[in-house]
């Protein structure tokens, strides 16, 4: 079997254990979220029914994803200790690495999936709300283009941290990065007005961290604001690059782990 | 080589070349962004909303918030910006969130206060500023000062700026020029000593590199305006005596009128016009001048202050 057909069993099987395991089911949560909010606004607002469905939807698309990238994200690698199903994998021809980066295209498929159906929730809430689309609603679909790039920084984040860590540690980390990671340029802006030593290290820090500012695009299409086509270029090459670096430290970690 | 140390190898190649692209790519994004963490709107202007969604951490909030503050007038300065919308709104979330940031209402004052492109040309926004810091901290004589220095500089206001002086003078601690200044407001403002007084006492009550090196700059400034209105002085003497105009600064010294030929701050000789005018020779390194700018000359978008102040 070659290298692509086995991450694509691994990445199937991870797709299928988290429908299984009914990580879906928060789009039931989603959908009344939305449909909740757009009768509510429709009642109480002037005017900004529609800013309030865009914002409240996107971020509630971001924030359920989140939840899920992490809290699905740690459990990869050590419920598959735990239940010992991974030397079962491992005792097969299926290298750590393939494992690793397997898991991560599963995730990241149950979330583009997860993330398709909730930007359809707030798609229709839109349409109750203003009765037509229009055309700055294009912008929508890249915000949420953003959100799931986000989603494999993340995940990736998760696995790397799940591969060395107890899952609670992981998700506080995962979480924490998070937090970190939407202030990232307030920290390069820190980090330049320092001086000497603390410069250097301040900028290390700041470099390292994920730059989710740039990828929450979230306010400016709320107020139609385009979004220009070399940040959709740059923030494409950035996650992807990112992510790509947590798995290649996961696999690092993941291919020195004494699992015995 | 074993398949483990191959793949070790490979993932650490592939992770060190992953980790310089991202800071190549974060590097491109910022160019792509100037300005974004403050772009021209702001999406939450109200204060009180933002302190209720902090969560009690008003105080992180407010130092983001100062920082933004700080990069906003320092890119906008930079650039020789004539509008500063969101610095004012900026510096007022700022001192919401945290009203005890002191740094913010005293270098936020002097961000808002002096007239484009040295600042926001906001001085009523910047009293605004000052008073809501003394509300908060009645303290702090250099507050007070801060707010006697807006009325006197900008807003030519004496008697407010005796007035902040005075109820300056007030507080335990307060710098003791505060009350020689309250009674030099009354009897001698806006002459060129009391000017000459609120730059010195700028210089060496702060901390801060930039804003002593603004008032060394305004120092010199005040020094030049008073070098050429005593030699344009001695120019008018001389011409009233002889009945000419001196040829140069030797006529001036033959005739007994001056002992050399005059020096600006900086060291360089000044020029005397064919007209009798005095004028300094490199006006860029002399910002800030009301007198003695050579003719036809404008002044850089921003004003050079000199490293070594």
């Amino acid at each position: 079997m070659s290298i692509s057909m086995r991450l694509v069993h691994i990445a199937s099987n991870t797709f299928r254990e988290a429908v299984r395991d009914r990580v879906l089911y928060n789009l039931i949560a989603f959908a009344l979220l939305m449909s909740g909010a757009a009768i509510l606004v429709g009642q109480i607002s002037i005017d900004i029914e529609r800013l309030v469905v865009i914002n409240l939807g996107l971020t509630a698309v971001s924030l359920f994803g989140l939840v899920i990238a992490i809290f699905i994200g740690i459990g990869l690698v050590s419920k598959e200790i735990d239940r010992r199903t991974l030397y079962t994998v491992l005792s097969r021809p299926v290298r750590r690495w393939e494992f690793i980066v397997g898991k991560f295209l599963g995730l990241a498929a149950t979330l583009v999936v997860n993330t398709v159906f909730m930007a359809i929730g707030v798609f229709a809430a839109l349409l109750y709300v203003s009765h037509h689309f229009q055309k700055a609603d294009g912008w929508l679909l890249v915000a949420l283009y953003f959100i799931i790039l986000q989603f494999l920084i993340i995940t990736a984040l998760a696995l790397l941290f799940s591969s060395f860590s107890s899952p609670l540690l992981s998700a506080v980390l995962a979480f924490a990065l998070f937090v970190i990671g939407c202030f990232a340029e307030d920290l390069r802006g820190f980090a330049s007005m320092t001086q000497g030593v603390t410069r250097w290290v301040a900028t290390g820090a700041a470099y390292l961290v994920p730059n989710f500012s740039a990828l929450n695009v979230i306010s400016s299409v709320a107020h139609e604001q385009p979004v220009p086509g070399q940040l959709i270029f740059y923030n494409t090459a950035y996650a992807l690059i990112y992510a790509a670096m947590a798995l290649c430290g996961a696999v690092l970690v993941f291919e020195h782990r004494n699992l015995k | 080589m074993k398949s483990s140390a191959r793949i070790t190898a490979i993932a650490s190649i592939a992770l060190v070349i992953c980790m310089m692209s991202t800071v190549l790519l974060l590097r491109k994004l910022d160019q792509l962004r100037t300005g974004s963490a403050v772009e021209e709107v702001l999406y939450i202007s109200s204060p009180s909303v933002l302190k209720r969604i902090s969560l009690g951490y008003g105080g992180l909030l407010a130092d983001v918030y100062w920082t933004r503050a700080v990069q906003y007038f320092g890119g906008k300065h930079h650039n020789g910006a004539q509008h500063y919308a969101l610095l004012a709104p900026l510096l007022e979330i700022t001192t919401r969130l945290d009203p005890q940031l002191l740094v913010a209402y005293e270098y936020g004052a002097n961000f808002l206060a002096p007239k484009p492109p040295d600042g926001a040309g906001m001085p009523r926004r910047a009293i605004e500023l000052a008073e809501y810091g003394i509300r908060n901290n009645p303290n702090e004589w250099k507050l007070y000062y801060q707010l006697g220095f807006i009325h006197y500089m900008e807003l030519q206001d004496y008697a407010a700026a005796a007035d902040a002086f005075a109820r300056g003078s007030r507080v335990p601690n307060a710098h003791p020029w505060l009350k020689l200044m309250a009674a030099q407001m009354a009897e001698h403002a806006g002459d060129l000593q009391t000017a000459r007084m609120m730059w010195t006492t700028m210089y060496q009550s702060t901390h801060d590199r930039s804003i002593k090196a603004n008032a060394a700059a305004h120092l010199r400034a005040l020094q030049v305006d008073e070098d050429v209105s005593i030699v344009e002085a001695l120019v008018a003497r001389y011409r009233d005596r002889t009945g000419r105009l001196p040829g140069s600064f030797s006529d001036l010294e033959a005739a007994g009128s001056l002992r050399g030929t005059p020096v600006d701050p900086l060291g360089h000789p000044y020029r005397l016009m064919q007209n009798g005018h005095v004028v300094v020779r490199v006006p860029d390194d002399l910002p800030f001048l009301k007198k003695g700018t050579p003719p036809g000359y404008v002044p850089p978008q921003t004003p050079k202050l000199l490293p070594t102040d």
